[in-house]
């Protein structure tokens, strides 16, 4: 049971990718959700040749090897682990002995259908994997007992399936998933298959070993920093310490005397040094005299951004929910009002960001370890001058993601230094680099009043303001002037309040660059509605504006989630309403993306 | 100019300056790339090998300092008794997740259980607080140290 090391040799072990995937981002969303089901005949993007390779998921040799591709790459959350299980259940493979694999860069096959894109985030991917999992796992099984039924002249439904073989049960004969690989590759994937029985399921709900722990404990694993290519050279950069700025004078004079140190890399924004080893690179760029041209955003400060922040928190905003009648609701019992901000926030996730590139003059190869592969190979193609499928991204397990490695910078960074290299190159980012160049979770200010009478909120105006990450980050999500995710658990709180209201003022701090990290709005907004309660409530003066205990606001009989005595987690109606709307955030989502790009495929 | 130094109870040359930190020579030069490269200042732990037994930042170890000392990475720690205890830890509790800090969160570990082979909870405090983990596994981290001390009594 080993996750399958990516060879770091100079070559992919998959060739080119097939298929012209179009550079730009809209077009991802022609992807059609339905080409993850199960019964489409997908041409797979790599060699299955003599292999048994039913749809995008599962491949099976004549040896017996049976592959597992990963279409949701690993950074911790045991996703890996998760989706062989499901894949295993459905296909009864023998779990002991199957190889997983980390998916190409391919948005038809293995895009997200909770984005449109094919994208590691939101923790969406058993939700938005689940089915279609299920689905492959059993249209794989299904084909393999039709091969064996064929074989024996018997009814499929007299065979039964366990541990990667096929069985007649009146017979006794057995042939193995191996043995059938070939046969199985001609039979045509039924239209409706039957997925298990929760109640006969053998691996999902058991609490089985992790994949990918062993390799982490000894060193073994191979993390994109770790990509080790024969004659690759290292480096590390500098962008200027202001976010727009421009490179001025190099001075680079002792630099190149440091030894180990190759070659200078001067852009218009950034500045690296390649070097035999990170620690000559390293050297060699703190030996540059660099003078910046640091432009317009030099004259910002923290202050500008809160004042900023805090004028626009001031206007109304795009109402993202609304209930009974605001208006009357706040002209009722005692009002209390406070305000929340919330910080920038840098990811340093463990792992520092790197991109190992191999530029030659007819394609690219990157190593990375990244969120979003389709989105690094199509930044990538753009940033190296090539056609997209002249791009391979060889993905690795992730030492940390958070929403940081949702972004392609440190890999578009790293193939404008590789263009200037011959031969493979690792770029490595300092931890201070990291931390100045990051793409931050937003500042946020929250306002919130709320009325009381009889001990119950009558009235709860809320008030987000903030970068709406999703207008960058998934344009046509971004709707009305709504940001889906800075409203998160804003508009779907599990309280009663009769005249409920929540809106959304975008804000884009100036300059600075925002991003996904972990989960965003929700966080936020959880944060504030909390210690409006708590801290507010605590403090407030008894009998004008002492907010109610949490618990008296929450909706009757068992809402939101609750904890029975056995310890197990429910769900109460509010949760299951809030689960809910969060479908049908998602299914507006692909409702837009067959809109703007036709019939979706 | 050859540097040789013995690591995992192996003799390894290469050409390196005096001054670069053991971490590069590892890494880079040796391709021995389960010790990691953190932050580059010793704030975070990632990068923990022993020199002789002992923890050591390797990322501000100059290597022209380890002279003939003992080197132990996470990819010799296993051959120790306390290491592969340590390891199996660490894999009975799940303690990992995203896994990156984890080689040096085991070396850590493992040169505290063979200083101190059943530390409670403030040895375990000042060992380990060097050690950074962004996933948060502190509290299975803790439970591996005492199970792999337990181990050894038992």
């Amino acid at each position: 049971m080993a996750v399958a090391e990516k060879i770091s040799d100079g070559l992919s072990r998959r060739g080119l990718l097939t298929g012209g995937l179009a550079g730009g981002f809209l077009l991802a969303f022609h992807l059609p959700v339905r080409a993850l089901a199960a019964n489409e005949p997908v041409q797979p993007p790599d060699d299955t040749t003599g292999k048994f390779a039913p749809n995008a998921f599962i491949r099976i040799d004549n040896a017996g090897k049976t592959t597992l591709v990963m279409p949701q790459v690993e950074m911790g959350q045991g996703i890996y682990t998760a989706v062989a299980m499901i894949l295993a259940e459905e296909l009864d493979a023998d779990f002991a002995k199957v190889t997983l694999e980390h998916a190409p860069a391919n948005e038809k096959l293995y895009a997200n259908p909770a984005f449109g894109i094919q994208a590691t985030g939101g923790s969406t991917s058993l939700r938005a994997f689940w089915k279609p999992l299920r689905d492959a796992g059993a249209t794989a099984r299904a084909m393999l007992v039709q091969a064996a039924a064929r074989e024996w002249q018997v009814e499929p439904a007299s065979c039964t399936t366990a541990n990667g073989e096929v069985t007649h049960k009146e017979s006794g004969r057995k042939l193995s998933y191996a043995a059938l690989a070939t046969a199985a590759s001609s039979e045509r994937p039924p239209k409706d298959v039957a997925l298990k029985d929760p109640k006969d399921f053998a691996l999902i709900g058991k609490p089985l070993k992790r994949f990918d722990t062993p390799d982490k404990v000894n060193g073994k694993t191979v993390y994109g920093i770790d990509a080790m290519l024969p004659d690759m050279k290292f480096a590390t950069l500098a962008a200027c310490p202001v976010f727009g700025g421009k490179v001025g004078k190099v001075d680079d004079s002792a630099a190149k005397k440091i030894p180990g140190v190759q070659k200078i890399v001067v852009l218009d924004d950034m500045v690296a040094v390649v070097g035999d080893h990170m620690w000559a690179a390293k050297k060699g760029l703190d030996a540059l005299v660099i003078d910046w041209n640091e432009g317009p955003n030099a004259r910002i400060s923290s202050k500008d951004i809160w004042q900023d922040l805090r004028a626009a928190s001031e206007k109304d905003g795009a109402v993202a929910k609304s209930t009974g009648d605001i208006a009357k609701g706040l002209a009722t019992g005692d009002r209390v009002e406070a305000s929340f901000e919330l910080p920038f926030l840098a990811h340093a996730t463990m792992e520092p960001l790197n991109a190992t590139i191999h530029v030659k003059p007819d394609s690219c190869e990157i190593w990375t370890g990244t969120q979003i592969m389709a989105r690094v190979q199509s930044e990538a193609a753009k940033a190296a001058g090539l056609p997209v499928e002249k791009v391979i991204v060889n993905n690795h397990l992730i030492g940390g993601g958070f929403g940081r490695r949702l972004e392609p910078d440190m890999v578009v960074a790293a193939v404008r230094v590789a263009r200037q290299v011959d031969g493979p190159v690792k770029v490595v980012w300092t931890r201070e680099e990291d931390i100045q160049h990051d793409i931050y979770r937003p500042v946020y200010r929250d306002t919130i009043a709320a009325t009381l009478s009889d001990g119950k909120i009558v009235g709860w105006k809320y008030r987000v303001t903030g970068s709406a990450i999703i207008a960058r980050w998934l344009p046509p999500a971004f709707e009305k002037g709504i940001d889906i995710d800075a409203v998160d658990s804003a508009v779907d709180m599990p309280y009663d309040i009769p005249n409920f209201h929540v809106e959304y003022v975008r804000a884009e701090p100036p300059a600075v660059p925002t991003g996904f990290w972990r989960g965003v709005g929700a966080n936020n907004n959880v944060f504030a509605n909390r210690m409006f309660h708590g801290r507010v409530g605590a403090q407030g003066k008894q009998g004008s504006g002492r907010l109610p205990p949490v618990d008296a606001c929450k909706k009757p009989a068992s809402a939101g989630r609750t904890q029975s005595r056995g310890g197990e987690i429910q769900l109460g109606p509010a949760a299951h309403r809030a689960r809910r709307a969060r479908r049908q955030r998602a299914a507006v989502v692909r409702q837009l993306h067959r809109d703007c790009c036709g019939s979706g495929g | 100019m050859a540097t040789t130094l013995t690591i995992n109870g192996e003799q390894k040359s290469f050409d390196a300056a005096a001054d670069t930190p053991l971490l590069w020579v590892l890494r880079d030069v040796l391709g021995m790339t389960g010790t990691k490269f953190g932050c580059g200042v010793a704030l975070c732990g990632a990068c923990t090998v022993h020199i002789d037994g002992k923890p050591v930042r390797s990322c501000m170890l100059p290597v022209g300092a380890v002279r003939d000392r003992a080197v132990t990475t996470i990819e010799g720690i296993g051959a120790t008794p306390v290491g592969a205890r340590v390891q199996k830890a660490w894999l009975d509790l799940e303690v990992v997740q995203c896994g990156y800090c984890q080689p040096g969160q085991i070396m850590s570990a493992a040169a505290l259980l063979a200083a101190t082979p059943n530390p409670d909870d403030s040895d375990i405090d000042a060992a380990m607080a060097g050690n950074i983990c962004r996933c948060g596994t502190y509290v299975r981290i803790r439970a591996a140290i005492k199970q792999a001390a337990s181990q050894r009594q038992s």
